[in-house]
Parts: structure tokens; C-alpha cells; sequence
């Protein structure tokens, strides 16, 4: 799977559930697309309107750390983001995030920028940044997730083998 | 010197003692599992909250799901937006209640308190059982010997209906805490600090084991609010021995016969971390970090315009009698608010009986219904711009409470009862 498009740099380290989709809202609605408009409202208000489609979060690392609500990477997927991009992830963030079928990837976000034209190659584990002329490793996911990301996510997953089938 | 006994296999390779939750992994996977390892371990408890439960049910649908593999094995609790605010919440609430029904599961609702005391309280958890809540806090039971995680809605859906869910067996980091904590100082304090001292992802992908007398000499309510915390630094679980405490806090609860699950002497640790706990001071964690922690007396003088007693965390009787002790007989102070959510309806009724409640209320306490109270932002208190408010939950994250321009300091009971009185974050010892 190659995905292309720009980053969209948070500088830090740490950022939470709240952070991604504040509580308030995740409690209201199933409605993934309304929760995709407050997306990162609270370190960037505008976010939102920011986005292109196939575009990248970048960020520190602990990505992602706090609650277990999957309106998080769900808020992400729905607003339009193809991958967050950081140097490493909060665990349940991790695990919902694959399998809702968002890739996240480990990796050096140092060597990126804000606006930065990036390209991911899932299946090589490669980050390559266009407007830097760089390529950045990315950490392998573990066997089982590539299979889950593989078949889009848990529930196709479960559609297809009635259960895990993960060896 | 001590030495430690090694067992050499066939092939040569030298394999050491299990940690708790590798055994706890190996009972539930059938195979020995070991650090790194990726094993499908059955599960015996499933728990969502309604935050996550309607997600969950979604996704059950969606994987074609038709009955839960064991009704007695899960169960959901209504709590986080607890009676319903709005028509938003009540149409998922309604969600919860008809799924429940359908398939025949435990449904806890409004008013019976939060999960994660819920659960215990249940006779459902105890040592070396496995439980999955699809909540970050379910971490909590480790004070009871058990190994349970907080995962997402569609693993859960998972579990639910396949009974079970493939783990990562973590390393573990072992805290060992010696000494004995000063007058008015806690478990809230200690695991503040370790937090402070590990930072909010230093054990992330890892289990916390927390040892050594200062634990050992905790009620099982202090220890649950150990356990509780060890999201806050990332971990996957904090996870304590059983003993006689453990098992005759169970003996309310359950009739099982629970088999305590130890950790080899030789055992592979990531680490090991030592702790004398005999000069902790009260500790207060600052926003907008859990991990941004100080000692009271750093931050005592800032003006507070809420307190919040409550939340899984120290919403226990013993947490809402450390309070009473300060309040008795004492009037909040004029400018500051106090919420007191009780965990449960148990605590609720056991604190109605021992006369705190209201000591809790003479002294100005608005106390709301068991649940999560304001803690999630939902509901029940949502602090107005710029305000400070200090409170005996386990997040201080910006925009928790519901208001991004609030500050949430996170301390004791004690200490949260203190600054009530004083208007300001106060020391609790001198009270
Ligand atoms: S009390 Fe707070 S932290 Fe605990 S389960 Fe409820 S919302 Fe989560």
C-alpha cells in the first residue's frame, strides 16, 4: 500500500485522546464524519479545513496516549488523514488504530517538516519525503497487525475467518 | 550471595522465572509465553462502558456477530454520561439497554457507579483471571492479582464474540516501594510521584508490578488506585501479589476459589526500580500533564474555584472518609465548589450509613450520582474559562473536564479536601 500526501507537523510529544477528539463530543454521536470536523481542535482549531485528503499527521512521540475511545483514530480517518506518522504510539491508540484500518507508522519525525511532501510505502516500511529528497525507515508493524491492516481492519477481518486468524 | 536458580534446556538455552503476567498469559493461551511473545488468550470478563459500548456494538454487527460467546462473561455499565445530558446520549444509552437485553448480558445502569468499582464488586475479578474493558482504566484490577487491559470498541466486539483477543506479552517493570508512608500521605501520592519519575510513557508497551512493604501495607482500595493509574505511564497493566487482604476483600464478594499467581524469584524484569517512600510529601500533578508532578507545598497558595472527590481513581469509602476527616465540622470556602461522586452505589449507601455523606454536605459538598461524575467532561460540573479546579482524578489533560481553557490539578483526597476549605491548594498535613 503507497500513500501520498503532505504533513501536518504537531510538534509534540504526547498527544492525547482528548487532544485528538475532546470527550465532549465523543459521547454525543456515532456519526464519525461530525466527529471528524473537531479533529485536533484544541492544538489546532482550524484543522479541519487544513486537510486534503491522503494528507499525514506528524508527530512526537507517545501519540495518542489516554483513553481507549476509537473515535480517535476514527476522527482521524473520517477527517481524511491516510496515515499518522510518529516516533512512537500510546497502545490502545496502536491497536484501534489498526483495526479500524488507520496505519500508524514508528518512525523519525525529526527528519520532517510541516508541509513536507511525503510518500509511505506500507508493505516496504519506508517514509519518503519528497521536499527533503530523504527516505526514513519505518519500524516493521508485528505479523498480526499486517494482517488485520491487510484485510481493512478487525471486523472485515472477522467477516472473512469468523475470528482471529492471525498465525 | 543469592543464587539464582536457572533452568537449562535442551537446546542450551538458559530460561528464567515468569513474571505474573506471563503466567497469567500462559494459563489463558496454553502455551508458555514470554516477553514478545504474541499469544490468543480466552478472556474472562468482557466490560464496556457507554462511552465505547455503542461503538462496539457496531462493530459487532459489522463482523456478522450474532451472540456474545458467554453472557455471563460480559457485562456493560452506564456510566460516564450518567443520567443522560442530552437526546444524543440517551438514543445511545437506549442502544446499550437493547442490546443487553437481546443477547442476555449484565447491563449496569444509571446510578450503580463506575465500572472499574463495578467490576471488582461484582465477584467477577480476582487473581489470575483475564479481563478486557474497552476502557483505558480497566488496568485497575491488577490490585486484585488479575490481569486486565483497556482495549478499543472493535476489539472489543471482538472478544465478545469470539471470547477472546491476541495479546502482546509485555516486559515488566517492577516498583518496588519500601518504607511506610507519612501521616496524610497516600497511595494518590505515591503513584503521582512514580508517574512524575517514569513520565507518562515510561512504560508503555510494558506492565507495572508494584512491590515492597509501602504496597504490601495499602488497603485494597489504595492499591486499586495504584493500579488504576499505571495507564498514565503508558503500561499495559499494574499488577500487584494477592494476599490475605486480597482474598478477604474477595470473600464479600465472590465464593470462588481463586489461585494467587506470584512472580518467579527469577523472573526477567526490564527493570527494577527501588523506592523509600518513608518522606513522601503529598503530591499534586499540575496541568496539563499527569506527569507534571510536584510536591504540594510547590504549588499550595494557587486559587481553586473547584474540587472534585470522586472517579474511579478515589471515589472509595476510604477515599470519601480521608475527606470527611478534614471537612468535619468545616465549612468549604466561599468561592470553591465541591462535587463528591461516590464510585458505587454500595459506597454511596455505606457512606449514608457511617454519617460522611454528610459530614460531606454540612461542610457544602453537591454530590451527584455514582459514575464518573465531571471527570470526563460530559456532564456534572464543566469548569468555565480560565478557572483551576483540583481534583482526585487521574487526568489533568487539557479540555478533560469539557473546557479546554480550565486547569485540572490532580492530588489526594486529603489534599483535595483541604484546598476546598482553603480556596487555595493546601497542604493536607496541616489540617
Ligand atoms: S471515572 Fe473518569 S477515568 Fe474513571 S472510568 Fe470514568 S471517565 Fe474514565
Amino acid at each position: 500500500m503507497k500513500l501520498s500526501g503532505e504533513a501536518h507537523k504537531f510538534d509534540l510529544n504526547d498527544i492525547n485522546t482528548d487532544y485528538i477528539i475532546s470527550g465532549k463530543y465523543k459521547f454525543k454521536t456515532l456519526d464519525m464524519k461530525e466527529l471528524a470536523k473537531h479533529v485536533m481542535e484544541d492544538l489546532d482549531p482550524d484543522f479541519y479545513s487544513k486537510i486534503k485528503t491522503g494528507d499525514f499527521i506528524v508527530a512526537g512521540s507517545n501519540f495518542g496516549c489516554g483513553s481507549s475511545r476509537e473515535q480517535a483514530p476514527l476522527a482521524i480517518k473520517n477527517a481524511g488523514i491516510s496515515a499518522v506518522l510518529a516516533k512512537s504510539f500510546a497502545r490502545i491508540f496502536y491497536r484501534n488504530a489498526i483495526n479500524t484500518g488507520l496505519p500508524v507508522v514508528e518512525c523519525d519525525t525529526d527528519k520532517i517538516e510541516h508541509g513536507d511532501r511525503l510518500e509511505v510505502d506500507l508493505s516496504a516500511g519506508v517514509v519518503r519525503n519528497i521536499s527533503k529528497n530523504l527516505e526514513i525507515k519505518a519500524r516493521p508493524l508485528p505479523e498480526v497487525m499486517i494482517k488485520i491492516l491487510n484485510d481493512g481492519g478487525l471486523a472485515p477481518h472477522f467477516r472473512k475467518y469468523g475470528g482471529f486468524q492471525i498465525y | 550471595m543469592v543464587l539464582i536458580p536457572v533452568i537449562i534446556l535442551e537446546r542450551g538455552i538458559k530460561l528464567s522465572g515468569q513474571t505474573i503476567i506471563e503466567k497469567i498469559l500462559s494459563s489463558h493461551s496454553g502455551q508458555t509465553a514470554r516477553a514478545g511473545d504474541i499469544v490468543i488468550a480466552n478472556v474472562d470478563l468482557v466490560m464496556g462502558q457507554d462511552g465505547t459500548s455503542p461503538l462496539a456494538i457496531r462493530a459487532f454487527n459489522d463482523m456478522g456477530g450474532r451472540e456474545v460467546f458467554d453472557p455471563e462473561k460480559v457485562a456493560m455499565v452506564i456510566d460516564h454520561s450518567a443520567p443522560s445530558p442530552n437526546e444524543g446520549v440517551s438514543a445511545l444509552h437506549k442502544l446499550m439497554r437493547e442490546f443487553a437485553e437481546e443477547k442476555k448480558i449484565k447491563l449496569y445502569d444509571i446510578g450503580e457507579g463506575v465500572c472499574h468499582q463495578l467490576m471488582p464488586e461484582s465477584g467477577r475479578v480476582g487473581p489470575g483471571k483475564l479481563v478486557v474493558g474497552a476502557d483505558s482504566h480497566t488496568c485497575t484490577y491488577g490490585a486484585l492479582n488479575a490481569f486486565s487491559t483497556g482495549v478499543g470498541s472493535t476489539d472489543l466486539a471482538g472478544a465478545m464474540i469470539s471470547g477472546k483477543m491476541w495479546f502482546k506479552v509485555p516486559e515488566t517493570i517492577k516498583f518496588v516501594c519500601e518504607g511506610k508512608l507519612p501521616e496524610r500521605v497516600y497511595a494518590k501520592d505515591l503513584i503521582l510521584y512514580l508517574i512524575g519519575d517514569v513520565t507518562a510513557d515510561g512504560a508503555t508497551y510494558k506492565a507495572a508490578e508494584y512491590t515492597g512493604q509501602a504496597v504490601k501495607a495499602l488497603s485494597i482500595e489504595g492499591r486499586m488506585t495504584m493500579a488504576n493509574m499505571a495507564i498514565e505511564m503508558g503500561a499495559k497493566a499494574g499488577l500487584m501479589e494477592a494476599d490475605e487482604k486480597t482474598f478477604r476483600w474477595l470473600k464479600q464478594y465472590s465464593d470462588e476459589k481463586f489461585t494467587p499467581v506470584t512472580a518467579d524469584a527469577d523472573a526477567e524484569y526490564a527493570e527494577i526500580r527501588r523506592y523509600d517512600v518513608s518522606s513522601l510529601e503529598p503530591q499534586v500533578a499540575m496541568p496539563h500533564r499527569v506527569d507534571n508532578v510536584t510536591g504540594v507545598s510547590q504549588v499550595a497558595g494557587t486559587p481553586i474555584q473547584q474540587a472534585v472527590i470522586g472517579t474511579c481513581t478515589n471515589g472509595r469509602l476510604e477515599d470519601l472518609r480521608a475527606a470527611a476527616s478534614i471537612l468535619e465540622g468545616r465549612k468549604i470556602h466561599p468561592k470553591v465548589r465541591l462535587i463528591v461522586a461516590p464510585a458505587s452505589k454500595r459506597i454511596y449507601l455505606e457512606a449514608i450509613k457511617e454519617g460522611i455523606l454528610q459530614v460531606l454536605v454540612e461542610a457544602g459538598a453537591a454530590v451527584v450520582t455514582p459514575g464518573c461524575g465531571p471527570c470526563v467532561g460530559t456532564h456534572n460540573g464543566i469548569p468555565s474559562d480560565g478557572e483551576n479546579v483540583i481534583s482526585t482524578a487521574n487526568r489533568n489533560f487539557k479540555g478533560r473536564m469539557g473546557n479546554s481553557s480550565a486547569n485540572i490539578f490532580l492530588a489526594s483526597p486529603a489534599t483535595v479536601a483541604a484546598s476546598a476549605l482553603a480556596g487555595e491548594i493546601a497542604d493536607p498535613r496541616e489540617f
